[in-house]
This record gives C-alpha cells, structure tokens and sequence, in this order.
C-alpha cells in the first residue's frame, strides 16, 4: 500500500502541473501559518501578562477595614473600627487552608509633606510595616542587602528596605546605602536592603518609592499598638482564596460586632478572581485564534478538494483505463486520497516551517529592542504543532473524500469514452 | 471459451430505450481469431464492452473460461478483467506519462508482482513487438503503430485467456494496420484467443471466423481462409 510505484505516481501526478499544485499548497500553507502565528501572538501576550502579574502568589486577597453602615448590637452605623493583630491569630485559627497571613501598618506620604529625611535631603513615601512573607504576596527583587526577617519581627528592629525611587532621591549617586540610617517621621531606621519591583501596573513611579519596616518596629515607633490596617491573606495552592473569602470576612464580622449583612464594612480585592478573569481571557484568545484559524485553514482545504477533483476530472479517461487493465476501485480511491493528504501535509509543513521562522524573526526583534509591554516571547508548544499536523491529516482526508468517489463512481465503460 | 447465450442489452435514452442487442448466441473455442463486423449501431462495441465485463447484459448468460460471469461487483469485475483479459483499443489508451515499458508493466501491478519481475517480463513483451529500444520512451514520443504495438504488449503481458480488440488498426494507415494485424495474427499462432471487432473487410479476412452482426443480432457466422497480413509487410 505504501510502496515505490504509489508514491512515485502521486509525485508524478503532483509536479505534472506544478503551478497549480503551488498555488493549492499555498491555501493550505497560509491557513496553517495563520493558525500558528496567531496561537504565537496569543501565548506572546499571555507571557507578556502573566510577567505583568510577576511571580506574585495569585491566590490572595487584601482585606482592611471601612466604616460600618448598619447598626447592629446596640452600636451605631457609621462607626470606624480596625484590625488587631488578635484578628490574624483568629483568622489563622478558624478559617483552614491558609497559607500566609501578612498584616501591614502603612504611613502613607507619596506626595504629600515629606516624611523621610536623610542627611540633608528629604522626601515623601509610603511606608509599611510589613511580615517578611508578604514578598511572596507582592514580589519585589532585592537588588543589595537582604528582606526583613522573623528576627527583625521579633527583636523589633529598626531597619528598613527601600525601593529604587527613594534611593535616587535620598542618596548620592554612588553613595553606600547599607548600613546607612534614614529618619522615619522622627525615627532613625537602618537601611538593610534595596529592592526594586517589577510590575507595571502603572503606579510604576510610586512602587520604586516605598519603604519596609518590620511589622513590629512600625506599631512600636508610630504608635499603633495592637491596630492592624491591612492584610494579605494567601491561600494553599489547593485551595481558592476566592472560596475561603466569606469565612474569612464573616469571621471578621464577628469579631468586631459588624452586622452579617453590612457589605460595606470591610473592603477586600480578590486576586485571584481578576486572575482567573484574565486566565479565561486568554482562553478565549485562544479560542478565537483556533477559530480564525481554522477558518482560514478550510478555505485551503476546500482549494485543495477542488483542485483534486479538476485532477480528477483530467484523469477520467486514465481512471477508465487503469480499471479495464483491472485495477480495483479502493486502489484508485486510496490513491486519489494519499495525493490530497500528501499534499496537505506538505503544504502545511511549509506554513508550520514559514510561521516558525516568523516567530523567530519576532523574538529576535523583541530581545533586540528589549521588553514590550504585555507582550512577550511569542511561540507556539509542540503540542499545538502536532495538533495542527493532526487537523492536516484529516482535513487532506476530507479535502480527498469527494474526490476519490467521484473517481469510482464514473463506470470505466464511460470513463474510456471520455476524450 | 466464450459462450454467450440469448444476450440482451438496451439503453435508456430518456423515456425511450433503445434494444441493442436482440438476443446473441456465439461460441468461441481455444485459439480462435474472430472478427466481428457491423456497420456502426451494429451492436459490435456493445457486444466487445460486455465481453469485457466494462459493461452488463440484462439478460441471457455469459460464461468466460467454465466462469460464469453475471452480477459482478466492481471490484470482482477488475480482477476478472486483470486475470482474463487484454483490451486493445482504437485510440491505444497508453497513460501518457508513464513509459512504455510502465504502460505494458501495469496490468503485472494489478497483480502485484514485484517490481523487478514487472521491469522483466514487460522488457520481454516490448521485445516480442520490436519495441525493446523504445522501453523508456513516453507515448508521444512513438508513432501511431508504434503506440498499438505497445498496448498489444501491454494486453498480453498478464497473460490473459481472451484479447479483446476494439477497432485496433481503426487509427493507423494500411500499412501499420497490416503490421499490426501480422502482429495479432503471430499472437493467435501461439494459440491465443483473440476477438477482433472491425468495419474493414480487409482486416476482418485476416482473421480466421467473420461473425456479421446487423441491428443486434448475428446475421452472418462464418470461417474463412485466412490472409496472411505478412504477405502485405515487408
């Protein structure tokens, strides 16, 4: 079935009218290079944003407080409440499958009076009390030094990590930083580490200007006891965070005589469920791609189909032939549908091959000019490759179906008398 | 050999059929060199074309070789072909783009015989009609005679039990017509049966039995002394 004289014959039958045999090959070639370039284009963007989104842990959500606004338990609405380190343990306790809880205190100075002075210079910026886990929260990339630590936490330390933005500000050009002292509202804190963030979320500029203290050092030198503003609360990677939210929002409830019905009281954003929003996203890029491409493949396939039909037609008397020498019908058939699939296949390596080499041209330009935003090191997996050799199979199947009954169904009596 | 028995056969064309053949009765022994004459609408080809299974009586028996041939399946009906018979055609009917020696080595395909075999026994079929050193020249390139021989080489080359030629020298001049009918005469003398359908009474004097068919039924069945075509060649 697969011998010498079969394949020798469907290349004498293809070459025999090479331009027309290009040109079908091309309705195949340009579907397949379309479906692969746009399958490239759509994981280039989904690497671009998943960069945007950093290694960050996306099972999260942040939570602080509002005011209340509904009474409940003999309290009025309106009433302002906050967090207390009590609430982390609580949480910890009462709601299973948590990973990390990082509470955070927050002086907030972005751009507003200047609130961090060293030596003869001085600025404004936020800056946070934070758990060492919540750089697993809120990736960050420590450029010199090191992160806060538990011995930070426990010792209440006073160091501080700050960002790209306030050592600009602050410091001389090629100034040491480590083990320098920046003044926080009054209070000396020793510079431990430098970090710089890599999300672009637009608050570009303000990201590189925060500043991380320990937890503890912030409650004990600004004051703030027991209070806690905020928290990022990652889930383990079982389970969702967008599930285990109402436990933990309703426990929260609880704990500070909130009403259950008062949505307002507590503010949190759900990550995860924007992830997931953006995951689906992709999804459906995929899909369209998959759609338009395939769309674009089967106008290919029908050229094919009706190329080999004409072929076919061409041929009637030469089929009439072989079959009164006494070749048999599904000899015939297989032979008109290993010429389609042959030829389907072929032309659509080339597209595979031409949209490959497309997508290098991309990388290569894209490393050449450096990182675009949200997109990134477009490309296609091996498996989409042979999936797409696999719809080239069948459709060069389908493309030869047509043709080869219409090959039989000529009585050889008819076919001979065919000019 | 052959024996037909009371064969019909009409066409439908459009709400009147058309009866072509009225009932044939005709035997054909081992050997024999038959040529069947009719002016055309005769019924001759229709005859030739059930003969070689390409086409289907309505009715009556047809029996090749103690097989009876009746209800074929296509692919049953090409096998038969491919184990029975050698067709000559008018118009030869060589596949363009195939060498002569592919021509005459595609019935031995359909038989799956091996490659090297095939190469083997066409060259010695090419030999037999002095084609040898036109093995590897395409169609086109060979003269009218020349294309006939190679089709003869190429019925016989699956050595059949009937050659059926359907007006085999109707395309060339007398001169190639009488080297090919020498040709089918030297294939008849190794004991081959073949059957010759002509309107040329020349031609049909070089075969050895004249079967006269006029409006679908045999009117004429007779042998005659057979004209050697050599006496016309050089």
């Amino acid at each position: 079935m697969f011998n010498k004289d079969r394949w020798r014959e469907i290349l004498e039958v293809l070459t025999s009218n090479v331009w027309r045999t290009l040109f079908t090959a091309f309705g195949v070639c340009w579907g397949i290079f379309i479906l692969i370039v746009l399958l490239a284009a759509g994981k280039g963007l989904e690497n671009g944003i998943r960069q945007d989104f950093g290694d960050i842990a996306t099972n999260t959500m942040f939570m602080w407080t509002r005011s209340t606004t509904k009474a409940y338990e003999g309290l009025p609405k309106g009433r302002s409440f906050e967090f207390r380190t009590s609430d982390v343990q609580a949480i910890q306790d009462n709601v299973p499958n948590l990973r990390f809880i990082s509470p955070r205190n927050r002086l907030s100075g972005f751009r507003g009076g200047n609130n961090v002075v060293h030596g003869i210079r001085a600025g404004a910026y936020n800056v946070y009390g934070d758990y060492p886990e919540i750089i697993r929260q809120e990736p960050m990339t420590i450029t010199s030094g090191r992160f806060v630590n538990h011995n930070d936490i426990r010792e209440k330390r006073k160091v501080a990590v700050i960002g790209r933005g306030v050592k600009n500000d602050l410091y001389e050009k090629d100034e040491e930083v480590l083990g320098t002292y920046i003044k926080i509202q009054g209070v000396n804190f020793m510079v431990i580490g430098t970090y710089k963030k890599n999300s672009n979320n637009g608050d570009g500029e303000e990201s590189q200007k925060e500043i991380y203290v320990p937890f503890t050092s912030f409650s004990q030198a600004f004051n703030r006891g027991e209070e806690v503003g905020w928290m990022a609360i990652t889930a383990n990677d079982n389970s969702s965070i967008s599930n285990l939210k109402h436990d933990i929002v309703s426990e929260m409830k609880k704990r500070h005589k909130v009403h259950p019905d008062d949505t307002r009281a507590i503010g949190y954003f759900d990550l995860y469920e924007e992830f997931n929003r953006v995951e689906s996203l992709f999804g459906a890029l995929r899909g369209v791609a998959y759609i338009v491409g395939i769309m674009v493949l089967l106008s290919g396939i029908i050229g094919v189909s009706n190329i080999m039909l004409i072929v076919v037609k061409e041929r009637t008397k030469e089929i009439g032939i072989r079959r009164a020498l006494g070749e048999q019908p599904w000899s015939i058939k297989l032979q008109i549908l290993m010429e389609s699939i042959f030829l389907t296949i072929i032309s659509g390596m080339a597209g595979i091959i031409f949209g490959s080499l497309v997508i290098f041209a991309i990388n290569t330009v894209l490393d050449s000019v450096g990182p675009v935003d949200m997109f990134m090191n477009p490309s296609v997996s091996i498996g989409v490759v042979s999936g797409a050799l696999l719809i080239l199979m069948v459709s060069g199947l389908l493309a030869g179906f047509i043709p080869a009954n219409s090959a039989i169904r000529v009585r050889p009596i008819e076919a001979l008398r065919t000019e | 050999m052959i024996e037909i028995k009371d064969l019909h056969k009409s066409y439908k064309m459009g709400s009147n059929s058309l009866h072509v053949l009225k009932g044939i009765n005709f035997t054909a022994e081992d050997g024999e060199l038959v040529a069947i004459m009719g002016s055309s609408g005769s019924g001759k080809s229709t005859l030739l074309n059930i003969l070689g299974m390409l086409d289907e009586a309505d009715s009556g028996e047809y029996t090749l070789d103690n097989v009876p041939i009746k209800n074929l399946s296509e692919t049953k009906a090409a096998q038969y072909r491919n184990k029975f018979l050698g067709f000559i055609f008018q118009s030869f009917n060589l596949i363009n783009y195939k060498s002569a020696m592919e021509n005459v080595a595609l019935p031995l395909y359909y038989q799956k015989v091996g490659r090297k075999e095939r190469q083997e026994k066409a060259l010695n079929y090419l030999e037999r009609v002095g084609l040898k050193e036109w093995a590897t020249h395409l169609p086109n390139e060979l003269s009218g005679g020349q294309k006939q021989r190679v089709a003869i080489a190429r019925a016989m080359a699956a050595e059949p039990k009937v050659l059926l030629a359907d007006e085999p020298t109707g395309a060339l001049d007398s001169k190639t017509s009488y080297e090919v009918m020498d040709l089918i005469q030297k294939i008849n003398d190794e004991g081959n049966t073949i059957l010759v359908v002509t309107h040329e009474e020349d031609i049909a004097h070089m075969c050895k039995r004249i079967v006269h068919l006029r409006d679908g039924v045999i009117v004429e069945d007779k042998k005659v002394k057979q004209v050697r075509a050599a006496e016309y060649v050089q």
